[in-house]
């Protein structure tokens, strides 16, 4: 199902959660919105689901398939809502749990008992939980809990599944685990999912495409390898995985930093403007002698070995700290100790200027 | 290394003979203050023998106040049952103007002296009072009448289910009924289906504390109710006036009825609590882990 929303904007008494937000979610996407604490993603989910209604404007529209939706109250959208916490109903049984969507419809719509465990079963097989109807969600381990909530809201076969931090209270290897899983779910069940998520590395993986927002707004919309590799601004780049900074000066279409010049694609901006440049860790050379005018000098702080890459921690010779990370094989050939001398140059930079956003 | 773990124990704990002491001072001053007058209730009550213990409450007197104040505890619980849950739903589940205020007012019975209330409905309600002559138009009597006696009660326990379950909703948060909407469940099917199981504990919890009060009240009842004798006295307007003719055997009869009473609720209510521990612990325990936006 397609999902647009257009001008949305929310407040909560002086706090503005959401500022005149527009998004168009297509049919069959898993899309993910990214952000930190506060940035409005949830808000915007909620916006979505009914749980919260936007401020009243008269150019704001929340549209299913194109239809406005702002006279349809929860129960009638026909979401599957999946909560951080899990939000099962304690005193129920998993079976009882799934099948609480189907018990509460207007007897009319009311499928019968034989009907009702059928479609339970078929969930359960679905969330790998068969044999556990009978138990209770105090004896389900966090992601068991979690699949019983998924179930339970596909249970109403929703047109469109709605993931609040859905993995937020898990550990990291539950959390990989059910997210590939989710993934292999949303093809097969072929339905519209929206994830919402302050996990970068999850939204990268698991989406078709990425909505990162900051602050009440949208910053960048685009596939996950877009928004990683041609980050529209500062606050995108530095939140999508680590990220070195250095403060340098425009000179004849070039960041200066110390003795390294990175190029500018846009040529026009005028000298003697403050430029940051933005350079991660994978994309930095590092070497024992100078190459060059275009590399700085450092000393290395701290290695580690641990992971598929070494990662180094540099010291500037303004002390700054400058991350490296670099394959196994060259921190051998390099030899490098502690305290060493070395030179870094960056293979790939994105460069901000203020105002003159590149 | 026993000696460092002797002597860190020792760091961390008081002398023996303070230990000693609290915990005498303790156990002596309960049993004098709280367990010897309630054994001395039963003992008084029984020392001509459990004839006349029985014969107590054939009196027609006794009999009709034990009525009243069933009947009163019966009217009041269930109406405060119901204000308190719809009152910590409200205060619970949604934010509006003057929810700091409401939850003052609930506290207001506990604040103020309940001779007072009575003397409120007197001044309302009574024959000089603003309602009194208007009521007696249509041949209603509120003031020294059973109507009186009731709303004198419904004041007094009114907050006791409100504020047992004020702390539980809200520490229990609306996720769970979001979740059933978000389902389908109209918000008559969320409730029963939903909230009430979440709160039930809590909820029989408050009754059992508001029904104690309901049955034990003395001062708001005493002002509104005039001690007709065999008319509007209740249990403990009843005992009273017993004690005053110096009938202290049929006294401490209708007096060991209230003390079981008691007796009933401190168990019931030791047995919720535990209970109630549970029902809470499971919330805390799915919302434990961090509170991102």
């Amino acid at each position: 199902m397609s999902i647009e929303v257009k001008n949305i904007s929310k407040t909560f008494g002086s706090f503005t959660a959401l500022k005149n937000i527009s998004l168009k979610i297509e049919n069959g996407e898993l899309i993910s919105l990214l952000g930190p604490s506060g940035s409005g993603k949830t808000t915007l989910l909620r916006v979505i689901a009914g749980m919260e209604l936007p401020d009243p404007s008269p150019d704001s529209q929340v549209l299913f398939f194109g239809e406005d939706v702002a006279n349809r109250p929860v129960g009638d959208r026909k979401v599957g809502f999946v909560f951080q916490h899990y939000a099962l109903f304690k005193h129920m049984s998993v079976y009882e749990n799934i099948a609480f969507g189907l018990r509460v419809r207007p007897r009319a719509l009311r499928p019968n008992e034989a009907t009702i465990r059928e479609k339970v079963h078929s969930l359960l097989a679905l969330i790998q939980l068969e044999g556990f109807g009978s138990r209770f969600p105090k004896q389900l381990s966090g992601g068991q809990r979690q699949r019983v909530a998924l179930a339970r809201a596909l249970a109403i076969e929703p047109q469109v599944l709605l993931l609040d931090e859905p993995f937020g209270a898990l550990d990291a290897k539950v959390r990989k685990g059910l997210r590939d899983w989710l993934r292999g779910l949303h093809d097969e069940l072929n339905t519209t999912t929206i994830l919402v998520t302050h996990d970068q590395e999850e939204a990268l993986e698991v989406s078709d495409r990425v909505v990162v927002m900051n602050q009440a707004r949208i910053e960048q919309v685009g596939a996950p390898a877009e928004v990683f590799h041609h980050p529209e601004s500062e606050f995108v780049i530095d939140f999508l995985g680590n990220v070195n900074v250095f403060q340098g000066r425009i000179n004849q279409g070039q960041a200066v930093l110390e003795n390294m010049r990175v190029k500018l694609s846009d040529p026009t901006i005028p000298d003697g403007e403050q430029a940051k440049v933005y350079v991660r860790p994978n994309d930095i050379t590092i070497d024992k002698n100078s190459i060059g005018d275009s590399s700085i000098e450092a000393s290395v702080t701290r290695i580690n070995r641990a992971g598929v890459q070494a990662k180094l921690s540099l010291a500037s010779k303004n002390n700054e700290e400058i991350r490296v990370d670099v394959s196994m094989e060259r921190l051998l050939e390099l030899g490098l100790q502690l305290g060493d001398t070395v030179y870094v140059h960056p293979t790939k930079a994105r460069v901000f200027v203020p105002d003159y956003t590149i | 290394m026993s000696e460092t773990t002797n002597r860190l124990r020792s760091g961390q704990q008081d002398p023996m003979w303070v230990r000693y002491l609290a915990i005498t001072i303790s156990l002596a001053f309960t049993s004098l203050m709280l367990v010897l007058p309630l054994c001395v209730v039963f003992w008084e009550a029984l020392r001509k023998g459990v004839w006349v213990y029985f014969a107590a409450f054939q009196d027609r007197n006794a009999i009709q106040a034990i009525y009243m104040t069933c009947l009163a505890a019966g009217i009041a619980v269930p109406l405060n049952l119901v204000f308190g849950i719809a009152a910590s739903w409200a205060i619970a589940k949604f934010s509006f103007r003057g929810k700091g205020f409401l939850i003052a007012l609930i506290d207001l019975p506990f604040a103020i002296s309940p001779v007072i209330s009575g003397l409120v409905y007197i001044l309302v309600f009574g024959m000089q009072g603003w309602l009194g002559k208007w009521l007696e138009g249509y041949g209603i009597q509120i003031i020294f009448a059973v109507p009186g006696i009731v709303l004198a009660t419904i004041f007094v326990t009114f907050p006791f289910v409100a504020r047992e379950l004020i702390p539980l909703m809200e520490e229990q948060g609306s996720e769970e009924e979001w979740a059933a909407i978000s389902l389908g469940a109209s918000g008559w099917q969320t409730f029963w289906r939903v909230t009430l199981p979440n709160i039930k504990w809590g909820v029989l919890y408050g009754v059992l504390l508001c029904n104690a009060r309901a049955m034990g009240e003395f001062g708001a009842v005493s002002v509104v109710s005039s001690n007709i004798r065999g008319g509007t006295n209740t249990l403990p307007l009843h005992i009273d006036a017993l004690h005053a003719d110096y009938n202290s055997v049929a006294a401490f009869s209708m007096a060991s009825i209230l003390a079981l009473l008691g007796v009933v609720t401190l168990i019931g209510k030791t047995l919720l609590e535990r209970k109630l521990v549970n029902e809470s612990s499971q919330s805390l325990e799915s919302t434990a882990t961090g509170d991102a936006i």
